[in-house]
């Protein structure tokens, strides 16, 4: 017998649950970390938590619609935001709003959707990213269509697409590793591991002994990190985007991380979660793990947070009113852009609702 | 002008519209070398090269996924399912995220793309060869479903489907594929979406079909003629959505009305029709609706297939019925 493949998963943590740094400043340098942008991720993932917040209390005040929380996936999703391209295309899963609020989808926008409005998936700013995927991985499938589009046309842009821990279970997921190795497309695939899909853990999800392992069955190079760690999520993305677009093909990061809240506004996780393994977790939660670093360097004062708290909760509160002054559709609104041009068959049944027939 | 078999038109559309717009690309499983097991895409790869008549790893809700994608991105993908009993495992893409793209985004992307698949039975192939199940399609808003029942038909709906800026599902009756040649020229020249095409004028009764069932009912509708029977031929053609100005007309003036199809009964398009003639035609109607369809049994192995698909016999016996009734 001899072995005809060997393969290997790396995983990578600079920052540590106790916001000790393993990585020396010249590497931070280099991978363009300097205090300004560490502060400015800081920002961008307090503004998430307080939208997080704020779409949470909106839901139980019924004044949006079922929402699920990004509360914990702060670092993964707004470090994908930050180091694509306007030019890439992002293929959201429904937990991304972090993700789309940094590639310039609206805070009402997001607000108009989960509210119950179609509007809000019309992004007025990333034109060309996908809506909000609702069902499982299917994403996933979408990419290779994007990537291909790029290839054929050689322009240097990649696709971002997102999944979840169970996500990684559907043959979507699967069809579409296959795909990108095959074809060694410009896609770079997060799987951000929050432990949970609905009830089930990720023990019950897979034997595998990560997720990330699944990529090298497709010939995609795939790794493992902390995505709860600013940093590596900031490097490795970098680096995985950078490699797609150069047209050295496609990869697939696995972020470690947590989902701190319920699935939905409509869950209730404390019917098959346990209390002590959420309050372990979290001690490793991100945005506390980078803001503690970030005032042990000096580079945050506690008047500073305080200064950039409030000026997140005004801006998360200008959205709200805006969008609660947004009036509702008409009724007929549905029946717009079903086509581009109504079929007859349709104009009786939109004259019906009008008549209310 | 040429003559063309279906499965020549087919690749005549395919040929043509690949030439003329460059955001055409062809994809499925075989459809590159091979030139797919139909010969719908022969030569194309030659002409057109891998990138534009891609051969896909064997993965139907990843063809149906990327087509997506690429419509998303300004391509119009055309994808082939290579039977019709596989395209189950690219439903939930087309159901899920085709047939919504436009609305969702509220236009903001749309989903120009069309799924070919052969359907219907009669060619004495392997279990899962034979369904026709267009009515699961014809029920989910934002598709076209459109099925041609002749060469020239054929050419003209593929390539209104491509041009479609909406997605399509275009269904072809295998069984038909080399049944018979018709001449036309290829021009490029589209036929109309959403409308019926009527094939028979008549007076005494009008019979509706789609597909490769169209052929047995021209064949009853010669005979009963002969038995001064005038039957009405409607081709629906557009299974979704359904032309009900054209039938209602005919019903109008014939008073009687049949629909034929080889689809399992139950829930059928031939179920649709009748709801239709019956919710706005009835003061037309001298004898019920009848459906002549298969039966609500699985799409019987070849053994048995010719009992299930309703036949010449069967379709002159139902227009007795409703002529005495």
């Amino acid at each position: 017998m001899i072995t005809v493949a060997k393969f290997s998963i790396n995983f990578s943590q600079y920052l540590d649950a106790d916001s000790n740094l393993h990585l020396d400043n010249q590497a931070l340098t280099q991978a363009g970390l300097d205090p300004a942008r560490l502060l400015d991720y800081y920002q961008a993932m307090l503004l998430v938590r307080s939208y997080d917040t704020k779409a949470i209390a909106l839901q139980r005040t019924g004044r949006i619609g079922t929402y699920p929380s990004c509360l914990g996936q702060e670092a993964i999703s707004t470090a994908i935001g930050k180091t694509m391209q306007a030019c890439d295309v992002f293929l959201p899963g429904y937990r991304d709003a972090a993700t789309l609020l940094m590639r310039g989808t609206t805070m009402h926008e997001l607000f108009l959707y989960w509210g119950g409005d179609e509007r809000g998936m019309d992004f007025s700013h990333n034109k060309e990213d996908l809506p909000y995927n609702v069902p499982i991985a299917s994403q996933c499938c979408h990419s290779i269509g994007v990537a291909y589009a790029f290839k054929l046309r050689k322009q240097p842009r990649v696709a971002v697409v997102v999944c979840g821990d169970g996500g990684t279970s559907e043959g979507d997921f699967y069809e579409a590793l296959n795909a990108a190795g095959t074809w060694q497309l410009p896609i770079v695939f997060v799987v951000i591991n929050n432990q949970w899909a609905i009830s089930v853990p990720r023990a019950k999800q897979s034997y595998c002994q990560t997720l990330a392992q699944k990529g090298i069955a497709g010939g995609v190079a795939s790794e493992q990190i902390d995505g709860n760690d600013t940093i590596a999520c900031h490097i490795h993305l970098q680096r995985a985007i950078d490699n797609a677009r150069k047209g050295n093909g496609p990869s697939l990061i696995e972020a470690i991380s947590y989902r701190l809240g319920d699935h939905t506004t409509a869950d209730d996780a404390s019917r098959y979660r346990d209390q002590e393994e959420l309050a372990n977790a979290w001690k490793k939660e991100p945005l506390v793990r980078l803001e503690k670093y970030l005032l042990k360097r000096g580079d945050l004062t506690d008047a500073k947070i305080e200064t950039f708290k409030q000026q997140a909760n005004a801006q998360v509160k200008q959205s709200v009113e805006s969008y609660l002054a947004t009036p509702a559709q008409d009724k007929s609104a549905m029946f717009e852009y079903m086509y581009e041009t109504m079929p007859d068959a349709l104009k009786e049944q939109l004259d019906q609702l009008n008549q209310n027939k | 002008m040429s003559q063309y078999t279906l499965i020549e038109a087919v690749n005549a559309a395919l040929d043509y519209e690949l030439a003329a717009d460059e955001s055409v690309v062809v994809l499925g499983e075989d459809v590159g070398a091979n030139g797919g097991v139909f010969r719908a895409t022969d030569k194309l790869q030659t002409r057109f090269g891998e990138d534009r008549v891609i051969d896909t790893p064997l993965a139907e809700s990843l063809i149906c996924g990327m087509s997506i994608g690429l419509a998303t991105q300004g391509f119009k993908p055309v994808a082939e399912i290579q039977f019709m009993g596989f395209i189950y495992a690219a439903f939930d893409q087309f159901i899920c995220h085709a047939s919504r793209m436009r609305n969702r985004t509220r236009g903001r992307l749309s989903c120009p793309m069309v799924l070919r698949a052969p359907f219907g039975g009669g060619i004495h192939a392997p279990e899962h060869h034979s369904e026709s199940t267009e009515a699961i399609f014809a029920h989910v808003p934002g598709i076209r479903v459109v099925i041609p029942s002749s060469p020239a038909r054929a050419y003209g709906l593929l390539l209104a489907a491509i041009r479609d800026p909406d997605p399509v599902v275009f269904l072809e009756p295998k069984r038909i594929y080399r049944a018979q040649s018709e001449t036309f020229e290829n021009n490029g020249e589209a036929l109309p979406l959403d409308v019926c095409f009527t094939l028979r004028q008549g007076s005494d009764l009008t019979i509706v079909s789609w597909g490769a069932m169209l052929q047995e009912t021209l064949q009853a509708s010669e005979q009963l003629a002969q038995m001064g029977i005038d039957c009405e031929v409607i081709d629906l053609a557009s299974i979704k959505p359904i032309d009900k100005k054209t039938i209602l007309e005919s019903v109008e003036k014939t008073g009687r009305c049949m629909i034929v199809c080889e689809a399992a009964k139950s829930g059928s398009v031939a179920s649709e029709a009748a709801a239709i003639v019956a919710e706005e035609g009835l003061t037309s109607l001298f004898a019920p609706i009848l459906r002549v369809t298969g039966y609500d049994t699985v799409m019987p192995l070849l053994k048995l297939e010719q009992h299930y698909l309703p036949s010449t016999e069967k379709i002159m016996q139902a227009a007795k019925r409703l002529m005495e009734f």
